[in-house]
């Protein structure tokens, strides 16, 4: 990228209209995620060993792999938790995300919902809409920013979509495990990205909440690209169109729920040994 | 305004602050000596110390109870907005020195120091005095908590090297060099903007303008608790990373409401100077910064109000018991340290407001 | 028989030599300063066994004549007047008042000669270490004849060391004295002493512009060779003192980093511990006055003992329902320290109490003039590394070790195969209390002991842990010799106060770097 200041179209950055957050994200070739032989090691050992994963735009992608392949390491990567040791990540055709921080990366368009659901427990359900929103969020502007009837809509409209409108004024904290699994997704849905990660979101679900978390997941993808790790095969079943297995920090394979299945590479990682 | 009007705690606070104001002052200056409804110059000055220290608990309770960022160098801001306000205050004694010197003070008289240290500049001037009590601690929050919190030092770490810098600077001002004078530090004050120090309306004046400091400290505290910045800091407390996530520079917000706090806590240590009439490197003793924590504990963090009440009430408890069995006072805050962590994780405020709700 | 005979004979020998002794005495006390320079030169050489105190006395001017029988006493102060003892056979004769006994009195000129004959007699001495002293106290004085003398008695000097201070003191002589070929001699024999008189001398000598040139800048260079191993031996000097003082600050840090690093539990009464384990060596040497060399023995158990259990109290009744809250559990410790330090306050008063130094721990090792290891340090060294030793022992081949280290590692996990936590908890938080208090026997020969000592280390010991990186007691050992070196290398240009305000300024930004420390644990786990 040329830095701006370089630019000979432009002499003063801040002259310029601001540019909607996602401007830059540019998806005309097609994938929003590529990964490109990311490598990571901790003391030796390698949690991704020149991993390769493309997610193309409004995809519902789910992974699968046994424990230690390396599936919530590629999440640290994506998001910028973890440094890789080698490789590339681009959000888009023209977002190199290794060169951003968390904040950054997330105001770029990428969500990540946690293996263990963290929300604000001592912030009501309501609070906890309102500090996800798209928007402005330096220093500042919080201090003086209000609840105007656009963000209020907003999250009335989340509220519906998890489920949650009874529960609205409650302390989060107070809430069952499963609904602060959706408050989480409902957090990441104010955030407006264009991706999602979604680190196991049915877990410690009841069978019905599992339902209605697939359907949720259903109704994203398209508008947004989806990627959801999980342990749960029923539930992936149920939902996948493309599964990827990892296996050992790499892509063992790749391709619809059925093929996959099939594979008896993937049948010796899951049952062999 | 709605936020003040739920804030019940806060509106009692300042109610009870209100009929102080107006009461002292009255029952010191009006009311004859001899009456017993008099209350002494030095009881004025007490109450003044004690809401010197209720801001400062409330600059604390700020970055611990809202933030989750327990500072153990929280004094040392007091001091040197105490410093700042002292080289003031030693600036106007001018020639009535015990040397007689025009512009130095005493001790760099006694020191053979032929010229005034270049940042004794400005000193005699009020506002720029007033200036460096809010700049100083602010610019060594901001540097420190900018290095601090950007490599992303927290919990435990950072308690203790906040601990380690007002333990540094202790040693530092400790040092004749220094130019702070040392040992004794900076007293023999002998008026503000004119005033005599020594007189009772001047030490009237004093306590008021603490009580007005406090108020206005509160309203400014609850001020930011109540705005969405006062929940990014609590989500932060909560759980740091889900908000670095959602897109919030978490460093950034830590670093504003601790650079926030340790103005607070300079201001604090300002008004605090002119009322006990001296300043030394003991206020760096980081004894010191862990006693204010145990204020805070007490009366109860993230309530902001428990945490000025906590101030006022272990202080009045400490003149009390150093009065009467001075050895007993550190048996008696041990205890209290323990007893507060494991039996009142929230502090009075806590326990009122568990009694408020069972109501 | 024949033996009997031979010892008649050296004993009449022996009385004829007493005789003789006495009368010189007798002569000194009556002739003036002329004559007593022959009378001392004849007891010089007398060989007798008194010469020599004799000859001091006289130097000291504690010769004295008894007024009512003229014999010559060696007298010492006392209150009533003076102890006297007879200058012959050393036999006590009580004490008397000032007034019956008169001084002989010596001048400037006898005072030499007697330095002179002193020297000389002590250089005959069996005893080596006498020999060397007395080279030493002659160098830079020597004469003539005295350079002849020593000259001499190099060539039947046995012991190396003496005979190298003799060959010193020769040179420095020939420096200024002899030929040419002498003093070229003599530079190169002091190239790389560390005299300081030779030092002194061969600077004068290589600026002395009478000198020829070549001596001159012979002269500069053996000085720059000297110059050149002072630096050295001072850098050693440094490096002991810091590596001693980084001991104090390993062994202070080395329990914390057992209860800080492995169990994670923030204690801030672990100073306290210190003082505890300081002031149990002063109360073992208050009931054992008789047997000192032996106190410290018995002191690092007793204050092991008295730690642990004080640790064991502080964890079962505090820390134990604080697990996973480390901020309250730092204020809670807290008020225990407080506690603690105002019951020491109270049993033993505010003020400092001194820890008496065991005889076997005085003194130094002299290496040379400007190199020497103090015993007490040195053991505290060696003291540092066998807790340090032993410490590691423990856990890594004991069953608590593999159980401290299990908990350390997952909790859950160590309790489902059946480590009991909570007993594993108080034996861990013994230990390190323990180790503290062993610490604080260390610290009382190195510092008064009072109820603030443990707060002057809380700071430090904690910067060592972490700077050396939480859980990793490697870590610690070398973080706290580095920065007892350190501190050491920035005092000289910075002063004392000034050196530890820059260590701790570099602790806080290293920190800020390197959160996790030099040697961070790494691994996802350790990510957090």
């Amino acid at each position: 990228m040329t830095p701006s200041f370089m630019r000979r179209d432009r002499v003063f950055d801040f002259l310029a209209p601001p540019l909607p957050p996602d401007a830059l994200l540019d998806t005309s070739h097609g994938p929003i995620l590529y990964l490109e032989d990311i490598s990571v090691s901790f003391d030796g050992f390698k949690a991704l060993d020149a991993l390769n994963l493309y997610i193309d735009d409004g995809e519902l992608r789910c992974i699968i792999g046994p424990n230690g392949a390396g599936k919530t390491t590629m999440m640290d990567v994506i998001t910028g938790r973890t440094r890789p040791d080698a490789g590339s990540a681009w959000f888009g055709s023209r977002i190199d995300l290794l060169r951003l921080d968390e904040p950054a990366i997330a105001k770029a368009g990428i969500g990540r919902k946690f293996q263990k659901p963290t929300v604000f427990e001592n912030l009501n359900v309501v609070e906890n809409l309102e500090l996800a929103t798209h928007g402005d969020k330096a220093v500042w502007r919080t201090l003086v920013a209000r609840m105007d009837a656009a963000l209020r809509d907003a999250i009335e409209g989340v509220l519906a979509t998890i489920g949650l409108e009874a529960d609205a004024y409650r302390e989060a904290g107070a809430l069952s495990h499963g609904q602060k699994q959706w408050l989480e997704i409902g957090m990441l849905l104010m955030q407006r990205p264009r991706l999602l990660l979604l680190d196991e979101p049915v877990a410690g679900m009841t069978h019905e909440e599992i339902e209605r978390t697939a359907e949720l997941l259903q109704r994203l993808a398209g508008e947004h690209s989806v990627v959801v790790v999980e342990h749960d095969m029923e539930f992936v079943r149920s939902i996948a169109r493309k599964v990827t297995v990892l296996h050992e920090g790499c892509v063992l394979v790749e391709g619809d729920m059925a093929t996959v299945q099939a594979d008896p590479r993937v049948i010796e990682v899951y049952l062999g040994e | 305004m709605r936020w003040l009007m739920a804030d019940k705690g806060g509106l009692v606070m300042l109610a009870v602050l209100a009929v102080v104001v107006i009461v002292v002052p009255l029952a010191n200056l009006v009311i004859p000596p001899d009456s017993a409804l008099h209350v002494s110059t030095y009881t004025v000055t007490l109450l003044g110390k004690y809401l010197c220290y209720a801001v400062l608990a409330l600059a604390l309770d700020l970055v611990w109870g809202y933030c989750g960022v327990l500072s153990l160098g929280h004094g040392a801001f007091f001091a040197l907005g105490g410093y700042a306000m002292g080289m003031y205050l030693m600036r106007q004694i001018g020639e009535r020195g015990v040397y007689g010197h025009p512009v130095l003070p005493d001790f760099m008289v006694f020191l053979d120091w032929q010229a005034l240290p270049w940042y004794w500049y400005g000193f005699d001037m009020f506002w720029f005095a007033v200036l460096m009590v809010a700049l100083v601690p602010g610019l060594l929050a901001f540097v420190f908590g900018w290095l601090a919190f950007r490599s992303r030092v927290t919990g435990v770490y950072l308690s203790i090297i906040t601990q380690a810098l007002t333990y540094a600077l202790m040693l530092a001002f400790f040092r004749n060099e220094m130019g702070f004078g040392g040992n004794n530090g900076l007293t023999d004050f002998k008026d503000l903007l004119g005033f005599d120090l020594q007189a009772d309306a001047t030490r009237v004046a004093l306590f008021l303008s603490s009580a007005l400091l406090l108020a206005l400290a509160y309203l400014a505290c609850r001020a930011v608790v109540g705005s969405r910045l006062g929940r990014v800091v609590v989500a932060v407390r909560d759980a740091e990373n889900r908000a670095r996530f959602l897109g919030y520079r978490v460093e950034y917000f830590k670093l504003w409401v601790f650079t926030f706090s340790a103005v607070l806590a300079g201001l604090a240590g300002a008004l605090y100077v002119p009322q006990v009439g001296i300043i030394n490197p003991g206020e760096f003793q980081p004894l010191n910064s862990i006693e204010l924590v145990i204020w805070v504990a007490v009366g109860g963090r993230g309530t902001l109000w428990g945490a000025a009440a906590g101030a006022v009430l272990v202080n009045y408890a400490k003149t009390s018991f150093t009065a009467v069995l001075p050895e007993v006072w550190l048996f008696a805050l041990g205890a209290l340290f323990v007893l507060s962590t494991l039996l009142l994780p929230r502090g009075l405020a806590g326990l009122l407001r568990r009694r408020g709700g069972a109501s | 028989m024949v033996l009997c005979t031979l010892l008649a004979g050296a004993a009449t020998q022996a009385a004829e030599r007493s005789e003789g002794f006495a009368a010189d005495l007798a002569a000194l006390a009556a002739s003036g300063f002329d004559d007593m320079d022959a009378v001392v030169e004849r007891i010089a050489s007398s060989d007798h066994a008194r010469a020599v105190p004799v000859m001091q006395a006289l130097l000291d001017g504690r010769l004295y004549r008894r007024k009512s029988d003229d014999r010559v006493v060696i007298v010492a102060d006392a209150e009533a007047g003076y102890v006297l003892t007879d200058a012959v056979d050393g036999a006590e004769l009580g004490t008397v008042s000032r007034r019956k006994v008169k001084r002989i009195n010596v001048n400037n000129q006898l005072r030499s000669l007697l330095r002179g004959l002193i020297a000389r007699a002590a250089l005959a001495s069996a005893d080596p270490a006498r020999r060397l002293a007395a080279v030493e106290a002659m160098s830079g004085q020597l004469d003539a004849d005295a350079r002849d003398l020593l000259a001499e008695r190099a060539t039947q000097e046995e012991d190396a060391r003496v005979r190298e201070a003799i060959s010193v003191a020769i040179a420095i002589f020939d420096l200024e004295n002899g030929d040419a070929a002498r003093r070229d001699a003599a530079i190169d024999t002091l190239r790389g002493s560390l005299d300081p008189v030779a030092r002194g001398r061969l600077a004068v000598l290589a600026e002395d512009d009478t000198a020829p040139r070549e001596t001159r800048r012979a002269a500069a260079s053996a000085l720059a060779s000297i110059e050149q191993r002072i630096a050295l031996y001072e850098l050693a000097q440094t490096i002991f003192f810091g590596l001693s003082m980084g001991s104090v600050l390993v062994l202070a840090a080395i329990g914390l980093a057992i209860t800080f690093g492995v169990m994670g539990v923030i204690n801030m009464a672990h100073g306290e511990l210190i003082m505890l384990g300081a002031y149990t060596t002063y109360v073992v040497q208050l009931a054992m006055p008789e047997h000192l060399g032996w106190s410290l023995a018995v002191a690092v158990p007793a204050a092991f003992l008295v730690a642990a259990l004080t640790g064991i109290a502080i964890e079962r009744g505090v820390i134990r329902f604080l697990y996973g809250r480390p901020l309250e559990t730092l204020l809670a410790t807290f008020g225990v320290s407080l506690v603690l330090q105002q019951a020491v306050r109270t049993i033993f008063s505010p003020l400092n109490r001194s820890v008496a130094t065991p005889e076997w721990m005085s003194g130094s090792i002299e290496i040379n003039a400007v190199f020497a290891l103090t015993w007490n340090r040195l053991t505290i060294m060696l003291f540092m590394l066998v807790v340090f030793a032993l410490l590691m022992a423990v856990l890594r081949y004991t069953r608590l070790g593999l159980e401290v280290r299990a908990v350390a590692q997952n909790r859950a996990m160590a309790r489902a195969i059946g480590v009991r936590g909570n007993r594993v908890d108080a034996l861990t938080f013994g230990l390190g209390s323990g180790i503290a208090g062993v610490a604080g026997v260390a610290l009382s020969q190195l510092t008064n002991v009072g109820p603030n000592l443990g707060q002057a280390y809380i700071v430090d010991s904690f910067m060592v842990v972490v700077f050396g990186g939480v859980g990793n007691l490697w870590g610690t050992l070398l973080a706290g010799l580095g920065l007892g070196v350190a501190n050491k290398f920035l005092e000289p240009w910075a002063g004392a106060v000034m050196a530890k305000i820059l260590v701790l300024v570099f602790i806080i930004v290293f920190i800020q770097k390197r959160p996790r420390g030099l040697f961070p644990q790494r691994g996802r786990a350790a990510e957090g």
